[in-house]
């Protein structure tokens, strides 16, 4: 007997059987679905987010103070790393939370205290005004660049330049309205304040530095800027190693991959769990169907079916089973994948070798769940077998 | 006895027994039996005589202890079950009591199948299962599905379905006990037509006037085999009912 009649006499005791082919496969449409949807979730996430970490420019370091209680870092130290051949640009970065108001309207908002290296070394642009400069930074002048949510959220039917802004209590004129540049790594980069180092550090009541931006002179000196900060520092702070670090983007980009790829193989991996699930219940019904078919099989065997041919058949009938379940089940995940792409924000990465890989593993499950009960009814007894009603 | 020479079925010294729960049951003892070409045998015994035994030994579904079954030349009592499958599909056909039709398939997909299974390609095996659907009478029911034909015609079917591997050796277990008397004739009168274009033909049953339609009647009592069980029933012979009367004798 060969494969293809093997194949149509499956399809044929499947037709036979719609619902229960169906309710079977559901285990493997669902799991192969999931597998596909999940995966997909997860590699779109890393991807977009290695991605927003590229567009930030692959040739910035940042350097974080973790405890500003024991690294006090100050104005005054910065000029060492300016001094740095490797280094273009330092932006030294004093951040905090504070109340905008305009009128009316107020917000909550981040703001970040720096100099006017900021908007070079973030690659920043403006869509009206001007950015802050040095001088305003050493005089302590009251002015602000805002993002371009908190510009429109304080002045919804204005032009902000040169309006003010209650920030605290305290005026503040608006000199800049920096380009939208969306959300990033879940924080947006457009509800925010930028103002000088100095009087945020005094509107935050915070003396120390937490965070300097620095911008390395060309793509390659990356590494060797990361270690010349790293030099200073340890010169600066000796033995306190543990309360800052220097990373630059592609660290952080590896940090952030191999915490979504985590993600991806975790959700894959629940996913597989319930395509094996989908599995055992493809044996369960082989099982019943092989007893509840004990008489058909005694037949088949009195006029001349082999084991071989019986172990096929049911072999067949399982993988048959599976593969139909796997291909309704890409279909349903490509499918569903699309609808998220369309209604929710979250990209969806389709990988071919994913897809393929659940489709390919819902077959192997057909053959490993149905070898079982297909060895089970092939080595029925045929005398047993057609004295069964 | 017959004028051929060469048995197509030669049994020599046939042994079976069974274990049920703590007793040893011999099915079978001794028992030698030859079938020549162009026989109508039927055998003859009452329930646990061990002709259920016999005729699956006949059949091919199982094998003996101890003797010797030689079908066509070849000894099956030592055949393993690739071996055994290919002899039953080639060598005989089976017709049973209850027909054992596969429901979900058609007649004429019902008469292909053992054809199916000796790998022949579908347009050869379908022919071959119309001429045989033919040959017993029932042109024009091919679509049929086995629940939508009465009785006679679903075991006209079987005996399609036996035929159609062109075996030498037809074994009916039962073939009538399903049917009515006017039927039974029919499927009768079927059997004995196929007997005369040369098949081989074994009608195993328990009652007496349908196995005195056959040429040659074997009685098979507590495992042993006696030849002209016919005459030894003359003349009240036995029939379902009939269990005391039988043991009487």
């Amino acid at each position: 007997m060969n494969l293809l009649e093997s194949i149509k006499m499956a399809l044929k005791s499947i037709k036979g059987n719609k619902l229960r082919a169906f309710l079977t496969m559901l285990g493997i449409i669902i799991g192969v679905a999931s597998v596909i949807t999940l995966v997909g979730v997860g590699q779109g996430s890393s991807n977009s987010v290695t991605e927003e970490i590229g567009s930030l420019g692959t040739n910035l370091l940042t350097l974080s103070v973790t405890d500003t209680e024991s690294v006090q870092l100050k104005e005054d130290q910065l000029d060492q790393f300016n001094e740095l051949n490797g280094i273009s640009e330092v932006a030294p970065i004093v951040s905090g939370r504070v109340t905008a108001k305009s009128g009316e309207n107020s917000t909550q908002v981040s703001i970040t205290g720096t100099t006017s290296s900021y908007l070079t070394v973030r690659d920043l642009s403006l869509s009206q005004g001007r950015f802050l400069s040095d001088m305003e930074n050493e005089l302590r002048q009251k002015v602000v660049v805002l993002g371009s949510d908190t510009a429109s959220t304080l002045f919804p039917r204005k032009n902000p330049i040169g309006e003010s802004v209650q920030i605290n209590g305290v005026s503040f004129k608006v000199i800049g309205v920096l380009e939208s540049v969306g959300s990033s790594l879940g924080t947006s980069g457009d509800s925010v304040i930028i103002a000088p180092l100095s009087i945020t550090q005094r509107l935050t009541k915070s003396t120390t530095i937490g965070t300097i931006y620095l911008k390395a002179q060309d793509e390659q000196m990356v590494d060797r800027a990361k270690f010349q900060v790293q030099g200073v520092m340890t010169t600066l702070f000796p033995n306190l190693s543990d309360y800052y670090s220097v990373s630059s983007q592609e660290d952080l980009m590896e940090t952030m991959s191999s915490v979504s790829d985590t993600m991806t193989v975790m959700l894959g991996g629940i996913a597989s769990i319930s395509l094996l699930v989908g599995g055992i219940g493809v044996m369960n019904i082989m099982l019943v169907s092989v007893s509840e078919r004990t008489k058909e099989i005694g037949i088949r065997k009195a006029i001349g079916a082999n084991r071989k041919s019986i172990l096929l058949q049911f072999l067949i009938e399982a993988v048959v089973l599976s593969v139909i379940g796997g291909l309704i089940g890409v279909a349903l995940g490509l499918g569903i994948s699309r609808l998220i792409e369309v209604f929710s924000s979250l990209a969806i990465s389709y990988s071919p070798t994913v897809t393929l890989a659940a489709f390919l593993f819902s077959f192997a499950i057909g053959i490993i769940f149905g070898v079982f009960p297909a060895n089970k009814a092939s080595k029925l007894n045929p005398i047993q077998a057609l004295r069964q009603e | 006895m017959s004028n051929m020479t060469k048995p197509i079925i030669d049994i020599k010294n046939m042994k079976k027994s069974y274990v049920l729960g703590d007793e040893t049951v011999h099915a079978l003892q001794d028992v030698s039996l030859q079938i020549y070409e162009g026989d109508f045998l039927s055998i003859i015994g009452p329930s646990g005589s061990g002709k259920s035994t016999f005729m699956n030994m006949l059949g091919c579904l199982d094998t003996p202890d101890g003797g010797e079954y030689l079908l066509d030349g070849k000894n099956v009592a030592t055949m393993k079950d690739l071996e055994l499958a290919m002899v039953r599909n080639v060598k005989i056909g089976f017709i049973f009591q209850h027909f054992n039709l596969l429901n979900k398939l058609t007649a004429l997909e019902n008469v292909e199948l053992p054809l199916v299974y000796r790998g022949m390609g579908a347009k050869e095996r379908r022919e071959k299962a119309a001429a045989c659907l033919d040959l017993v009478g029932l042109t024009g029911r091919y679509q049929h599905l086995p629940t939508q034909l009465s009785g006679g015609q679903q075991q006209r079917v079987a005996i399609a379905r036996a035929l159609a591997g062109n075996p030498s050796v037809l074994l009916a277990d039962e073939p009538t006990g399903a049917l009515d008397s006017k039927t039974s004739k029919e499927v009768l009168q079927l059997l004995k037509e196929l007997n005369e274009k040369g098949h081989v033909i074994i009608v195993i049953t328990h009652d007496l006037e349908v196995a005195k339609q056959a040429k040659r009647v074997v009685r098979i009592h507590d495992g042993k085999v006696f030849e002209n069980g016919g005459d030894w029933f003359e003349p009240v012979g036995i029939n379902q009912d009939g269990v005391k009367e039988y043991q009487r004798q």
